[in-house]
């Protein structure tokens, strides 16, 4: 994962881990230098949002562009004017976390010409075969489509982030990422790599693995 | 059976259809539109149906029209679209019509805001429309408790012959926790011998009603349901309690509360302080036993709600004011933090230890 395109979007299921994936791959990015500016484009989630680790995001010297309105109480959906400087300013990485489903893509379209002009990116659909309405490749290969019609943009890679939220173990990752590998199969792109929270990553044996970090817990069942 | 990974509003779905709801009419508004969104994908593939309808108004009036006909049927919204479909709720309730009405709160009054409350207790609780009624009201604190009590609703909406509904709140609508979903048919079914779906000739009709204009009438109507109301009280009441058996302080609290209130019970057992929790399940029957029961040993009663204080009437009437109740509570889409309900704790113990 060294070559990185100048822009990464995440997209797929609602609930499938873009969110904390996109602000994962941002902190990785930084890393190995240069800008860094990551783009909230969900406009369909009112609750779990980038903006929760947008504190964490900027001490690391990261940009953060959220819908003005992301984690207030005014259910207003509408995008900023400083999205456009994302995908038009070529000068850093860009990150984009697109919002679940067809429903959450949609607000992409605006951006996929400039993105689709500039031709350096990795679309990424994030498979998570533990949600109930992505259980199969054939659902997930649904779910694809219909974003990719409502996006604008065509995917360029999978990334395996079957997770259970708590109950996760390893054997949870290794089955989403035989699904993945049939999926793989069914709409011929690539499987980037696997993410996993970290403690089960240090349990996998897989290649590429990426151990990341859960950027937001909620109050544990007692 | 496996767990899935899914939202609260998404087990409430997908519970609703394996409990056996082929029906679902709503209207879109943050922080339960995933309910109506789930059903719209789901319902065509296994032939049920899924309505928008123009308002909230005319979705619980559908309700009402299929649940004549005795078929499982639920709507949902959240706080201000549930104050709308109260005519409608008033309407099953004096048509003696089970449905299940979810209502997953967000702050108010008026439009409020789209983040998480529980101020619609007394609306839920105590009637919400005009007339002499209840609902049975259940109050799930996890994505498992979404799925199973949606079955349960369905249960003992169609056992007792009266609306039942479902108070989450926008965090148990939107957070994502491992979920063991029911089996598919799962929950009791009941005859439904009143139902409005043709005579074949065979039998009088049928009349769904609400409208009794001889006093006389009406009055047995309601002293008859009331008395179905009290064997509610005597059978479905659920409660649970958590390190209450040598308790000397009692919090009490339901929904995303009593998971905060969790944290900061363990964290004032680790420092000596022996308290413990009763969690209603169902708000109505309120489990007025329990806490009476509390009442005789614990110095007093800490009501922890996203509210400014609606749950501490119902705690106080069911203790008849032997022990001093107070509250603890955030508003307006915001929720207590375990440090301030730990302090509460404290400061009825007597101040930091």
């Amino acid at each position: 994962m060294s070559m990185h395109k100048r822009v990464t979007l995440f997209a797929g299921h609602y609930g499938s881990g873009k969110t904390n994936l996109a602000v994962n791959w941002a902190l990785g990015l930084k890393k190995q230098g240069g800008r860094v500016v990551i783009a909230d484009l969900d406009i369909v989630n009112p609750y779990f949002r980038t903006k929760d680790s947008a504190a964490l995001l900027e001490e690391n010297g990261i940009e953060v562009v959220s819908p003005e309105f992301a984690n207030s109480n005014v259910d207003l959906p509408a995008l900023p004017a400083e999205l456009y400087g994302v995908v038009q300013n070529r000068q850093r990485y860009a990150v984009m976390d697109i919002g679940g489903d067809d429903r959450g893509a949609v607000a992409l379209g605006r951006y996929a010409p400039y993105i689709l002009e500039e031709n350096d990116f990795e679309m990424i659909f994030v498979a998570n075969f533990m949600r109930p309405l992505t259980l199969t490749p054939a659902d997930a290969l649904e779910v694809m489509r219909e974003i990719e019609q409502a996006g604008g943009i065509p995917f360029t890679s999978i990334v395996n982030n079957t997770n259970l939220g708590p109950l996760t173990e390893p054997e949870t990752v290794l089955s989403g990422l035989e699904k993945c590998r049939e999926l793989s199969a069914l709409c011929g792109l690539p499987i980037l790599f696997t993410s996993a929270r970290r403690d089960i990553a240090s349990k996998l044996n897989i290649s590429p693995l990426l151990p990341i970090d859960i950027q937001r817990k909620y109050y544990e069942i007692l | 059976m496996s767990k899935v990974l899914m939202k609260g509003n998404e087990a409430i779905a997908e519970a609703a259809i394996r409990a056996g709801c082929r029906h679902y009419f709503g209207y879109p508004i943050t922080p339960q539109t995933e309910i109506a969104a789930y059903m719209a994908k789901r319902m065509p593939k296994i032939g049920g149906t899924f309505l928008q309808a123009e308002s909230e108004i005319s979705a619980i009036n559908m309700v009402y029209g299929v649940s004549s006909a005795g078929y499982r049927v639920m709507t949902s919204s959240s706080s201000p679209g549930v104050s709308l479909k109260q005519e409608g709720i008033s309407y099953l309730a004096g048509s003696d019509l089970p449905a299940l009405v979810v209502n997953v709160q967000r702050g108010g009054p008026g439009l409020g805001g789209i983040q998480p409350s529980q101020s619609d207790y007394f609306q839920a609780t105590k009637g919400g429309g005009h007339g002499d009624y209840h609902l049975i009201v259940l109050a799930p604190a996890s994505v498992q408790e979404m799925a199973d009590l949606t079955v349960k609703a369905f249960e003992l909406s169609d056992k007792y012959r009266m609306p039942a509904m479902l108070l989450a709140d926008g965090t148990m609508g939107q957070m994502m926790e491992p979920v063991e979903l029911p089996a598919e048919n799962s929950g009791k079914t009941y005859e439904k011998p009143w139902a409005v779906r043709g005579t074949e000739n065979k039998r009088e009709h049928n009349i769904i009603n609400s409208l009794y204009l001889v006093p006389e009438q009406l009055e047995v109507k309601n002293l008859e349901r009331y008395e179905r109301y009290k064997e509610v009280e005597k059978n479905e009441t659920l409660v649970e309690e958590y390190l209450t058996d040598d308790a000397d302080i009692c919090v009490v609290a339901f929904g995303i509360a009593a998971r905060v209130s969790k944290n900061a019970i363990n964290a004032a057992r680790e420092k000596g302080i022996k308290v413990g929790l009763i969690r209603p399940i169902t708000l109505w029957p309120f489990p007025s036993e329990a806490i009476a029961k509390a009442a005789e040993k614990v110095k007093g009663f800490i009501s922890v709600e996203l509210s400014m204080g609606q749950m501490i009437d119902d705690i106080r009437l069911a203790e008849s004011c032997k022990k001093p109740v107070v509250l603890c509570s955030r508003v307006g889409g915001m929720i207590p933090s375990p440090e301030q309900v730990l302090k509460a704790i404290e400061d009825m113990e007597g101040g930091e230890r």
